[in-house]
């Protein structure tokens, strides 16, 4: 599903935040990103979406080669990808069904199926009773739930998420775990950049641990 | 019920056709913008009334230029001419004259005014009654109004006024209506310059509204980036904007006609009025269907224009960090 090789970002400046990394991960997977920040784990990810692009080497996203993605095709390239953000960037001028509904506005689904999929996306997260309400009023877990069913109610076949559990304490955050590992039984492909080990280790998922932009040995074997 | 709506959400997403799609993302944008603009009724109400008395002003003025012509060109109807004739000429010739020249096919009328009567119309008229006794001759000499027919060009008129001119009675023709031509090229300078005060203001809108949607750009720049990074392209974030534009445009336009229309309103007792005093029916010309639409379809450009420049360049601009 995602393959890079040799990937090299640097930034103005010669900070380099990824140094000729390997990585794959296949369909299916369930795959934390972990490391200590500044180790690359949010540029790995926003490479795969495409806000960014390396400076050397491939990214493969679902056999496509994110280099050749024309700038006027991005907006495309992300609607593929279900994105999930530690800040969980929802709009407050909006009650939750709109917010969740954005992916599918965006995509022209009508407006029939677009009511069912936001119900369907925000029961799987369980919050169809807040779906009228504004999310000032949410608190931090609902929040990131909602972000979380606006990133799913497209069905991508990819999620990426940075960090979705930085904000949330332990009960909260292995909900929002649990809600993943759901998507993952049905099919969909996870890559999740995280420090939260022990909470990484309750899951049982691979790791790919990140030091300096590169991969970290690791004595385990994958 | 659960497990239904599992299904609902495994199932893939499918987009409805491609015009329907179009239509009707851009009836709900257009509603959802209009939506903005009356929930902050006072400032879009600013704006709005800068576009309208913008529209209304060179609409007003000529609107009032197309009066004053369509009255004006009445008068080149009654091109009278002043003959004044030789002083020496005695009042039976003049007479003689007077008919001859009423026989012509390209004359209507033709009316004498004797020196005497010239003379006591002018000391009536002019207050300069006993200064003019003083005088032991009458210093007027015999004269002339000759009122062309109807039927003339003005080449044709030039005709006659030369042959008049010509004869050998005449010491001087004088044409009344040389100020009407003067006043027509005045009109069209006018005219003119509303054109290109009316450009300028074009161009006033366009900044007026820009800089309107700049503003409203920024204040919503983490509302762009957010859907810019769930898959937005530039067309879909810059859409909203573009209609903010036609309804400012638009609603400039209606109010620019109703400022317009109630002017009218307000002038049309007074003009009636005039037109009694002149028992004539003057009556106001008023917008045409083709120019209240024109005022509105302006509008609507210059909306879209100032949205349109203004829009582009700052969508390409806030991209997702």
């Amino acid at each position: 599903m995602i393959r890079l090789e040799n990937v090299t970002k640097r930034y103005p400046g010669g900070q380099e935040a990824l140094s000729g990394l390997d990585l794959s991960v296949d369909k299916g997977e369930m795959v934390f990103v972990t490391g200590h920040s500044g180790a690359g784990k949010s540029t790995l990810l926003r490479l795969i979406a495409l806000i960014e692009r390396p400076t050397g080497g491939q990214v493969i996203v679902d056999n496509q080669n994110t280099s050749r993605v024309k700038r006027r095709k991005i907006p495309a390239y992300r609607r593929q990808i279900g994105m999930v953000f530690q800040d969980h960037k929802l709009l407050y001028d909006r009650p939750v069904f709109d917010n969740v509904a954005l992916p599918l506005v965006i995509a022209g689904v009508s407006r029939r199926d677009a009511g069912r999929r936001v119900r369907a996306a925000l029961d799987q997260v369980g919050l169809l009773h807040k779906e009228k309400q504004n999310p000032e009023t949410l608190s931090a877990g609902e929040l990131q739930r909602v972000g979380i069913a606006r990133a799913i109610v497209t069905r991508p076949k990819l999620l990426i998420a940075d960090e979705p559990t930085g904000n949330l304490d332990p009960d909260l955050s292995l909900e929002v775990m649990r809600i993943f590992r759901r998507f993952n039984e049905v099919g969909v492909t996870l890559l999740i950049a995280s420090h939260d080990i022990s909470l990484i280790d309750r899951l049982g998922c691979r790791r790919i641990p990140l030091e300096e932009g590169r991969l970290q040995q690791e004595d385990e074997p994958w | 019920m659960v497990v239904n709506r599992h299904a609902e959400a495994v199932a893939p997403v499918r987009s409805s056709g491609p015009v329907s799609i179009w239509a009707t993302r851009h009836v709900s944008t257009a509603i959802g913008s209009l939506g903005r603009l009356v929930r902050q009724p006072f400032s879009s109400l600013m704006i709005i009334l800068v576009i309208a008395v913008t529209l209304a002003l060179p609409a007003a003025i000529s609107l009032v230029v197309k009066n004053v012509r369509s009255v004006s060109s009445s008068w080149d109807n009654a091109l009278d001419f002043s003959v004044f004739l030789k002083q020496e000429l005695p009042l039976g010739e003049a007479e003689e004259l007077a008919r001859l020249i009423g026989q012509r096919a390209d004359v209507d009328t033709v009316e004498l005014i004797s020196a005497d009567d010239a003379l006591a119309e002018f000391k009536q008229q002019s207050g300069f009654a006993e200064a003019l006794d003083q005088l032991s001759d009458n210093p007027l000499p015999h004269a002339l109004v000759v009122r062309p027919g109807p039927g003339n060009t003005s080449a044709s008129l030039v005709l006659l006024q030369e042959e008049i001119t010509n004869l050998p009675e005449t010491e001087h023709v004088q044409v009344d209506t040389e100020w009407v031509r003067r006043f027509h090229a005045i009109l069209d300078i006018v005219r003119q310059a509303i054109a290109i005060g009316a450009a300028l203001l074009g161009v006033a809108i366009i900044v007026i509204i820009g800089n309107t949607i700049r503003l409203d750009i920024e204040n919503r720049r983490d509302e762009i980036e957010v859907t810019k990074l769930i898959g937005a392209t530039n067309a879909f974030v810059r859409r909203p904007f573009l209609w903010t534009g036609f309804w400012y445009g638009l609603l400039g336009g209606l109010m620019a006609l109703a400022l317009v229309y109630s002017g009218l309103y307000m002038l049309d007792g007074p003009v009636a009025r005039l037109a009694g005093l002149y028992q004539s029916n003057i009556a106001i010309a008023s917008l045409s269907l083709a120019e209240g639409g024109a005022i509105i379809g302006v509008g609507i450009f210059l909306g879209l224009s100032g949205s349109w420049l203004t829009a582009a360049r700052h969508m390409r601009r806030i991209e997702p960090r």
